[in-house]
């Protein structure tokens, strides 16, 4: 946990000290370009790792009732046996995290008056649910404002989105709801880590990292924006500059705008190679895009081995003699020598 | 067996996480965590890889010696043969929604048992060999290469799972630790590690055609045997028709039912609902395992297991087949059959009900209808005279085996017909049924003695679950659809919920089945008295 708090902690250093030796061309031209280069280029890579792989088995998870007779209600979404069905889960899995959604906490009471004894109780527990869909939303709501810097002039459905965010009119420049959410919705999620027992004996470097860089990316750009505050007509010209191939001077841009954007580019770099393909591993997940109607419809595997078992005839050979005695019906009489006996 | 601790000193004792970070534990093969190994001639005759003597006990289990070479080869195969086991490689966040999910994990208490750590297992290994940061950073990021404590943890662990699927309908991204515990058994058993109590099944179905090694005339016998004790009950003798050509439908079960108590009951309650029907059908000694231990080892060995399906059906010229009650059987049927060894013979069609007419569409291209499908059905078009109060000692709940439930949503059919042969149906907690539905603790051939205390830890929460609808509604019956299960239940329920019997479903359905031409039935299946019969005499004396 440390080790990766202090990487982080390293990469903004070296940004700030960078931006401040006048590296601007190194943080804010090249490594972005490069950033973008790697995510876009390892996404693919990944994707095409994935699906270079055949799906040999069709193994949907069921999660509630199968399509049989139809006096019995099928759980369409939960149990789809269709495509759109299917498509539908997805929708729902992806927009509205539906597994998530069934979360429970088992808790042991030893000594429950019921049972006699110990006994098990599954409490509702939707706040890894509840906080995980505040974390993604709001992590594509900020996404989606920060078009304002790259598109000129500004889309009319991003001034809609920063309207609707900002509309607690609280403070000037006015407060984004969903920066505000962001960052509590990252420090719940390492605070879960950090003090729940389980979540700490199993987490990883590699958990630690991309919440403390988000940590990071969020705390950069809220400090940019209430405090250390940015010129924001400049950084709007300079990223214009980068979006359009021509970059322009970063003159008078704070250091902190290079540290919120390394931040930004060392998660798209990290993103392909970690678990945060997640985003589009869900996609392929077996379990959840394959509809529930392998009786119906014969799923194929292209690396189908031959069959090989002891047929029939094979078996007769073994217990012909006895299957004779116990009078069942043969393909082959036993041989007269041996009815004889 | 040693002697089993009290539930009450089992909660109690489940030990607190270890200090240690888990890449830094290992576990310790005391007597009661393992099942017993494979022996060295069944895995020759299966031609198994490498077969060997072992004892998971002992430092070393000599291994072959280039087994790093075999292992490493064989992971880097099954990653290019599955894409689920790359995705559940890479994409996992170690939420830890799936944590206490697992009974495995709330009976032990062993942080290894949470499925997200099982995965790790595996996880660490594909983390060295098959991504960059792990090549570069290595145990910081939770990478390790393989050494033989490895393979012994991988082995304690990925037979402390029963590949039940509940983590993986809970995992916001549908990881499913089935998948990843059965490649894990898959590698091992490259290496020549298998277990007694699967291996020795998976040779005896391969060539006697069920688990038990039952021979075909003693297989008949059984079954003639229990012809008798139907008849014994209800006056009447149903038929046994074997291996006959020519029928409409053949069916398969599991072959503990026609062996082992309570699951011959089930079978007795098949062979009259059958014959009431004047069903069209014929039992096979060739195909007379529905169960798939094969399933338990490795994809391959499923599949010529299973291929005898669909031999024997095209053989005898069947229409369809008809499944009975059992567990893995289905998953292996409803999700793999089809692509192991389909497409069906060309003499079969879509399965249709004789009875009603009823065509199991879902079942169009397999073929294989599951019995409770079928028997729901004859329900629905009034086709059963049931009379209900034949069981109304029981007070019944009903358990979900984990496949029928999570690998084929098959959950309405058996409660339907459940509630129209009982009169009294409770429900245990909504978290533990449906497809929240916990495993018995001891499938995908966990289901041996010497694990059991290890078993009444996995099956704590189905037993709770029991214990608290016992305790509070007076349940004294668990039904089910699984041959597992019925196995396995009975010594579960002793333990956490002591009074409480097992059953198959179609043993309720037989005792409430009132037959054309039956005598005055004073038993139920089991030879046990029925209730209120004396007082129905009384009440016709005084007529």
């Amino acid at each position: 946990m440390f080790l990766s708090l202090l990487l982080v902690l390293l990469i903004g250093a070296v940004a700030w000290a960078g931006a401040s030796c006048g590296l601007t061309a190194l943080f804010g031209v090249v490594l972005p370009y490069g950033a973008v280069l790697i995510f876009i280029c390892g996404l693919v890579w990944r994707m095409v790792y994935w699906a270079k792989s055949p799906v040999p088995f069709a193994i949907p998870t069921t999660g509630g009732q199968e399509r049989s007779l139809d006096f019995i209600k099928q759980e369409k979404w939960d149990c789809p046996n269709t495509k759109f069905g299917v498509f539908v889960r997805m929708l729902l899995e992806v927009c509205l995290f539906r597994s998530l959604f069934r979360n429970t906490a088992a808790c042991i009471h030893e000594n429950d008056p019921v049972n006699g004894g110990p006994r098990l109780v599954y409490y509702s527990s939707k706040w890894l649910w509840c906080f995980a869909l505040i974390f993604h939303y709001c992590f594509l709501f900020v996404f989606l404002r920060h078009f304002r810097f790259f598109m000129e002039p500004v889309p009319a459905c991003v001034s809609f989105l920063e309207a609707v965010d900002g509309f607690m009119q609280i403070g000037a420049p006015r407060f984004f709801i969903t920066g505000g959410l962001l960052l509590v919705a990252v420090l719940f999620l390492l605070c879960r880590r950090i003090f729940n027992e389980r979540l700490r004996y199993l987490s990883l470097m590699n958990d630690y990292f991309p919440l403390f860089l988000i940590l990071g990316i969020v705390c950069s750009g809220l400090c940019m924006r209430y405090f250390d505050k940015c010129e924001i007509a400049l950084v709007k010209m300079f990223i214009m500059g980068v979006t359009h191939f021509s970059p322009v001077s970063a003159e008078g841009i704070n250091a902190m705008f290079f540290v919120h954007l390394t931040f930004v580019c060392a998660l798209l770099i990290y993103f392909p190679f970690s678990k945060l393909t997640h985003m589009l591993g869900v996609f392929f997940s077996p379990t959840r895009n394959l509809p529930n109607n392998t009786r119906a419809v014969r799923h194929v595997n292209p690396w189908n081995p031959p069959k090989q078992f002891l047929t029939y005839a094979e078996y007769e050979d073994l217990y012909r003699d006895a299957m004779a005695e116990a009078g069942l019906p043969l393909e082959k009489q036993p041989e007269p020598k041996k009815a004889a006996e | 067996m040693a002697k089993l601790p009290t539930p009450q000193e089992l909660v109690a004792s489940r030990p607190a996480f270890p200090d240690e970070a888990w890449l830094d534990t290992k576990p310790k093969f005391a007597p009661g965590s393992f099942c017993y190994p494979a022996k060295k001639e069944t895995m020759e005759i299966m031609h198994m890889p490498n077969p060997h003597d072992w004892d998971p006990a002992a430092d070393d289990w000599n291994l072959p010696d280039n087994w790093e070479q075999i292992l490493c080869d064989a992971f880097a195969e099954r990653l290019e043969k599955h894409r689920s086991l790359k995705l559940f490689m890479d994409i996992c966040v170690r939420c830890g929604a799936c944590a206490d999910k697992c009974h495995f994990f709330l009976g032990t208490n062993d942080p290894k048992n949470m499925p997200v750590l099982r995965a790790e297992l595996l996880r660490s290994l594909y983390r060295r060999d098959h991504t960059m940061l792990g090549k570069i950073l290595g145990k910081k990021v939770g990478a390790r290469g393989w050494d033989k404590e490895v393979v012994k943890e991988l082995f304690y662990y990925a037979y402390q799972c029963t590949e039940c699927r509940r983590c993986s309908l809970f995992c916001p991204y549908g990881i499913d630790t089935a998948e990843i515990t059965a490649i894990v058994r898959e590698l091992l058993h490259e290496v020549g590690l298998g277990t007694h109590w699967i291996m020795d099944p998976v040779k005896n179905c391969s060539f006697t055609g069920n688990h038990l090694g039952i021979k075909p005339h003693s297989f008949v016998e059984i079954v003639e045997m229990l012809a008798d004790d139907c008849e014994t009950v209800t006056g009447i003798r149903p038929k046994t028709p074997f291996n006959e050509k020519g029928h409409e439908i053949l069916f398969l079960t599991p072959s503990g039912d026609v062996f082992a108590d309570p699951g011959i009951y089930t079978f007795m309650g098949y062979l009259l609902l059958f014959h009431e029907l004047d069903l069209d059908y014929t039992l096979s000694t060739y195909a007379s395992e529905g169960g798939n231990f094969g399933s338990f080892t490795t994809f391959n060995m499923a599949k010529k297991l299973n291929a005898k399906m669909y031999h024997e059906a095209e053989r005898l010229g069947v229409k369809w087949i008809l499944g009975g009650e059992c567990g893995h059987m289905w998953r292996v049927i409803n999700q793999y059959m089809d692509t192991y060894n389909g497409p069906s013979p060309a003499c079969m069609e879509v399965p249709k009900s004789p009875i009603t007419g009823t065509v199991f569409e879902n079942a169009a291209s397999t073929k294989m209808v599951h019995i409770t499908e079928f028997t729901a059905d004859l329900i629905r078009h009034n086709k059963l005279k049931l009379d209900p109060s034949r069981n109304d000692h029981i007070i019944t709940t009903f358990h979900d085996s984990c496949n029928p439930a999570r690998a084929m949503g098959l959950l309405e059919e058996p409660r339907y017909i459940l509630k129209h042969v009982c009169n009294n149906f409770v429900e245990m907690p909504e978290n533990t049924i449906r497809e929240q539905t916990f495993c018995c603790g001891a499938g995908s051939g966990l289901n041996t003695e010497e694990i059991m205390e290890l078993r009444m830890r996995s099956g704590m929460p189905r037993g709770n679950a029991l214990r608290y609808v016992q305790q509070k509604y007076g349940v004294n019956h668990m039904a089910c659809v699984c041959a597992i299960d019925r196995a396995t239940l009975p010594p579960l329920a002793d333990y956490w919920a002591p009074g409480v019997t097992v059953s198959g479903v179609h043993e309720l359905v037989a005792n409430a089945l009132v037959m054309k031409g039956e005598a005055k039935r004073t038993m139920d299946l089991r030879q046990e008295d029925l209730p209120n019969v004396e007082a129905d005499d009384a009440a016709e004396q005084g007529e």
